[in-house]
């Protein structure tokens, strides 16, 4: 146990917990509100996204700080990325729309902000489906391109947000300047740029 | 007389106000050990209660959403655009003096204190059904008088073919309004005989008692067969017009708000179907009925019109 908590790895699982605890207690609180459905809902879409941002995250931190070893993290952030987002699902496809495939299939169709959600969660399976080691192994360098897909699927997220939002555009938007962010410093020019004010 | 609750929720289960507050109190003293961040316990005085209240006799056969759920969770762009911003900030709204000007095509214009109108009429209780545009809907037992009463003493002239309603523009006391998420002070507006229909209540109180201020204290409208967004909240403005004003929302996103916005669950918003709606308190979510279950009452006033094109 002791030998386990020293693992930066366990204490990034217990943190990957809280919010899934957090909601538990609340319930059995009584603290979810006066709409504990859309508490829910939003609480897992926010930490599904957040998942996905930190997930992101890592690469631009790797070569910030020059720790290699922080990609052994990133699994385990996107693989806590798609657990919220298929709770978040789940509310939806259960609790919203009590698992009516007529109603579902509409709503994915006329509204564009579930169009985008839904999207980016059928992005994300094949991802968490070839999270595995095995799986690394066996596509070989077609596991980095099928990965890529983690773009677009967080591109699709914080497009979800915007739209789903009836005025006050002010929280999406902050997700999508840290999204923003993560892809602007990727790109080759950022790159060549910082490491030129490196060097000098 | 029929039952007024729902058989499988009997009177006595629902909570009364006196007695949440009783609870909350109790929870706040275990608040202190509460896990959870973003719960804030504030104290808070008993709202006075309201006498010589005339019972609804057509409340409906629907349990009754309780006083915390209302009063916690309210859509009020004024204080906040997340639903639980009203009641943690609506404290600053002073209530005291305050006027209703009554204005514009009318023979007997004038500038109400609060205090006359809450004599202008006999208040009375008034269940109704909240359905709000965004899915989820309440009922509510309001105190007050239908706005009928008021428009009567105005005397409209004919050039009156609408009403105008203002709530109240001072971002020192309604802290939303220091951002512009609207285009403020928030106007809504009626027809004139939708204005004049008995159902269309101006409600001074919540549950017997007076009208907590992120409720829309210390007057507001209520039109229960319309999307929540129409019952304007904390009036200072009561203007009879030639045409349909511009509201609030219609400025905001004309394709989404109609002038009309009749509770309808055939026509979907962008962004929402209106087929069904979760009742709070309630799991799953329910059909959502046609005017909001008051189309004996009120489909009289729009025969005739598409109500596809007039949303
Ligand atoms: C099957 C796929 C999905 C469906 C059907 C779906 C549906 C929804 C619905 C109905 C809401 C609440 C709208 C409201 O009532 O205001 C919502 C909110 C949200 N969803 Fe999704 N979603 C899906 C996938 C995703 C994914 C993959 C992400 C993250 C990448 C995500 C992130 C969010 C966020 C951030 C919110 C808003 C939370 C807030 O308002 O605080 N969703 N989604």
């Amino acid at each position: 146990m002791h030998g386990l908590l020293r693992r930066p790895g366990s204490w990034l699982f217990v943190a990957g917990c809280l919010p899934l605890l957090r909601l538990i207690l609340l319930g059995v609180w009584g603290g979810l509100g006066a709409d504990p459905v859309e508490f829910v809902a939003h609480s897992t879409g926010t930490w599904a996204l957040i998942g996905l941002l930190l997930t992101l995250a890592v690469t631009p931190l790797r070569r910030l700080t020059g720790r290699s070893g922080l990609v052994r993290h990133r699994r385990m952030l996107g693989l806590f990325a798609f657990f919220y987002a298929c709770l978040h699902a789940l509310t939806y496809f259960w609790l919203d729309q009590s698992f009516d495939p007529r109603a579902i299939a509409r709503d994915i169709l006329e509204r564009p902000f579930i169009t985008a959600g839904f999207t980016a969660f059928v992005l994300l399976v094949p991802l968490a489906a070839t999270s595995t080691r095995a799986a690394m192994r066996r596509l070989g360098r077609r596991w980095q391109l099928l990965h890529r897909l983690i773009y677009p699927a967080a591109v699709l997220g914080v497009l979800h947000f915007l739209w789903l939002v009836k005025k006050d555009l002010t929280e999406p938007l902050v997700y999508a300047g840290v999204l923003g962010l993560l892809l602007v410093v990727r790109l080759r020019w950022t790159q060549r740029l910082l490491a030129r004010v490196r060097e000098e | 007389m029929p039952p007024r609750h729902s058989p499988d929720i009997l009177p006595s289960e629902i909570t009364p106000p006196d007695i949440y507050r009783e609870r909350r109190r109790f929870m706040q003293g275990i608040g202190a050990l509460a896990l959870a961040a973003g719960f804030g316990a504030t104290a808070e005085a008993a709202p006075a209660r309201l006498t010589g209240v005339r019972a609804d006799p057509q409340a409906p056969d629907e349990a009754r959403t309780p006083y915390r759920d209302i009063t916690t969770y309210n859509n009020f762009y004024e204080f906040g655009s997340g639903k639980d911003d009203p009641a943690a900030r609506a404290d600053s709204l002073r209530t005291r003096p305050w006027t209703v000007a009554v204005e514009g095509a009318v023979n007997r214009p004038r500038v109400w204190d609060i205090d006359a109108l809450l004599r202008l009429a006999p208040l009375e209780e008034r269940v109704y059904r909240l359905r709000c545009v965004e899915g989820w809907s309440m009922v509510i037992p309001w105190v007050g008088f239908s706005l009928a009463e008021l428009i009567r003493r105005a005397e409209p002239t004919g050039d009156a073919k609408y009403l105008e309603f203002v709530s109240l523009h001072d971002p020192a006391q309604m802290p939303g309004q220091r951002r512009r998420v609207l285009d403020w002070p928030y106007v809504e507006g009626l027809r004139m005989d939708e204005a004049m229909h008995p159902l269309t209540l101006l409600a001074v109180g919540l549950y017997g008692e007076v009208l907590p201020n992120q409720n829309g204290a210390p007057i507001r409208l209520v039109v229960p067969w319309k999307y929540g967004f129409k019952s304007a909240k904390s009036l200072v403005r009561i203007r009879f017009v030639e045409k349909p004003p511009r509201t609030a929302w219609m400025a905001a996103a004309p394709d989404e708000y109609g002038f009309y916005s009749n509770v309808n669950p055939q026509v979907a918003h962008p962004r929402w179907s209106q087929a069904k709606e979760r009742r709070i308190g309630e799991l799953f979510r329910r059909d959502t009925l046609m005017f909001n279950g008051y189309a004996d009452a009120v489909a009289g006033l729009y025969r005739g019109m598409d109500l596809k094109r007039y949303f």
